[in-house]
């Protein structure tokens, strides 16, 4: 008897038109849960890790005290760093690349980091037409983070309270 | 110069014109397809779907084919040449060549044959021989095996589908293969009440025969990448996909004629059973049975190759040949 049902049930299909009715249904709701991207944008976490940047004191000094730390732990070896002497006494980097088609984005750098200096920033838009852009140099890293200083502070500060 | 003219150019031309009125519709209609096809989807899965390119992304087909003219075509290394690049072809001009035989009002179809669903019929019939040329000529091996699948899935489904049309025949009787005499038929009563079940059984055929989800197997993403078209690319993958759609426009139309009364007016009253409003009707049904093929896209998961041949061989074919008996039974009994 209960196998006449079920098979009564599958050849009237039941449980196709309940499902159908299902999907009508959610077409006329209007709801809709799409984040259209270009135009609106995810809320991001103030931990997220996005595009590296080196950062500078409000004196305009910069960070990086080249201790070699993060080239150290970087798992993915896309940190080279090269230092010397300044003319002050100073121990500062001559060279800072990171190679960031190598970059896992695992953020070990930036907990690394003594003074706060590499940092994984907000932005996550920085695709660019040619490779070579992507290797990017001390020049491109510090404006990086002078253009993103007050978004990287405002994440430090926010993100401080559970270091 | 003139007789010249009137006996030879002006009917060719005439000929193409009336080609022209079914064909570029047709095209337009497979166009808007595929945006409604994504549209659907998207409102079944709570998301917007194109609304970038136009006010709601309508100019999202025209985008679409303009990216494939520009792309590159690749012929693939050990293909066989003039076959790669007939499949396409093929399978464009047969979707398109089995709109001559449609009729859109009670006056007009291009082609008005004694036969002409069994023309639709052979005509859908051959569409496999696109599918089987592109997987055999690809030298690959994913789309030869999309293309034996397809094969053996279309084959297996036109038996149940040849029987609902013989159904539909004998229930028109005298001259019963003319299109239009079927349509006329269901002035007063259209098929689809009478054959209920065999209406079901062919719309569910027609999407197993348009390789359609849930029977997609041919083109099963997760085993087969794309099926028997993996290997093209630019306008002939273009051509495959007009093709696709044109397929499905087309078996909702023949849907429609057969059992939902083509060109007729659902209710015969003031203005809306004129003639000129049949071209209308004849699109609004489409569209719904289209619409139909969209939403089971957006409802169903798909099936096991065991189950797809099960279903065919198994339920159709015994379902719709009982019914082939019970309709000349019933017809011979009652004499009707």
């Amino acid at each position: 008897m209960s196998a006449l049902l079920s098979s009564l049930r599958s050849l009237l299909l039941l449980e196709l038109v309940r499902g159908m009715g299902l999907t009508l249904w959610s077409m006329f709701t209007g709801r809709r849960v799409t984040v259209n991207y270009p135009y609106e944008k995810g809320v991001l976490s103030p931990r997220f890790r996005g595009e590296h940047a080196l950062r500078r004191y409000a004196t305009g000094e910069e960070r990086c005290i080249a201790c070699k730390l993060c080239e150290a732990i970087c798992p993915a070896q896309a940190i080279t760093i090269e230092a010397e002497p300044r003319e002050d006494g100073s121990r500062r980097t001559t060279r800072y690349d990171i190679d960031m088609t190598k970059c896992i984005y695992c953020g070990y750098c930036q907990e690394a980091c003594p003074v706060d200096a590499i940092v994984q920033g907000p932005n996550y838009e920085f695709s660019t037409e040619t490779r070579a852009e992507l290797y990017y140099n001390k020049d491109k890293l510090l404006d990086n983070g002078d253009r993103w200083e007050h978004l990287i502070a405002a994440n430090i500060a926010q993100d401080a309270a559970y270091r | 110069m003139i007789d010249l003219f009137l006996t030879v150019v002006w009917p060719a031309l005439k000929i193409l014109l009336t080609i022209l009125v079914v064909i570029v519709p047709v095209i337009l209609g497979v166009a808007y397809m595929t945006l409604a096809e994504r549209k659907v989807i998207a409102a079944a899965q709570f998301r917007h779907g194109p609304n970038v390119v136009g006010p709601f992304g309508v100019l999202q087909p025209w985008a679409d084919a303009l990216k494939l003219m520009f792309k590159e075509v690749i012929l693939p290394a050990g293909a066989n040449k003039v076959v790669f690049f007939l499949a396409p072809m093929l399978t464009f001009a047969l979707a398109m060549l089995a709109w001559a035989v449609m009729p859109i009002t009670e006056n007009f179809a291009i082609a008005d044959i004694n036969l002409g669903l069994l023309y639709l019929f052979a005509i859908s019939s051959l569409g496999v021989y696109g599918v089987i040329m592109s997987g055999w000529a690809s030298n690959s091996k994913y789309p030869f095996l999309g293309a034996l699948r397809s094969a053996a899935q279309m084959v297996s489904y036109e038996v149940s589908m040849g029987l609902i049309i013989i159904t539909v025949v004998i229930t028109v009787g005298a001259g019963g293969f003319n299109l239009g005499n079927i349509v006329e038929a269901q002035r007063g009563l259209w098929f689809a009440i009478p054959h209920f079940p065999m209406f079901v059984v062919f719309f569910i055929s027609a999407l197993a025969e348009t390789n359609r989800a849930p029977f997609d197997l041919p083109e099963g993403e997760s085993e087969l990448v794309a099926g028997y078209f993996l290997e093209y690319s630019s306008m002939q993958f273009a051509l495959f996909f007009l093709g696709e759609y044109a397929n499905i426009l087309l078996m909702s139309a023949m849907t429609v004629t057969l059992f939902l009364g083509g060109y007729l007016a659902p209710f015969d009253v003031w203005f809306l059973g004129d003639v000129w409003m049949q071209p209308i009707w004849f699109v609004l049904k489409t569209s719904f049975i289209a619409f139909v093929f969209l939403w089971v896209r957006a409802t169903v998961p798909r099936y096991r190759y065991d189950q797809l041949m099960r279903l065919g061989w198994k339920v159709f074919l015994p379902l719709s040949l009982f019914w082939v008996v019970l309709t000349s039974g019933v017809i011979v009994g009652f004499g009707l």
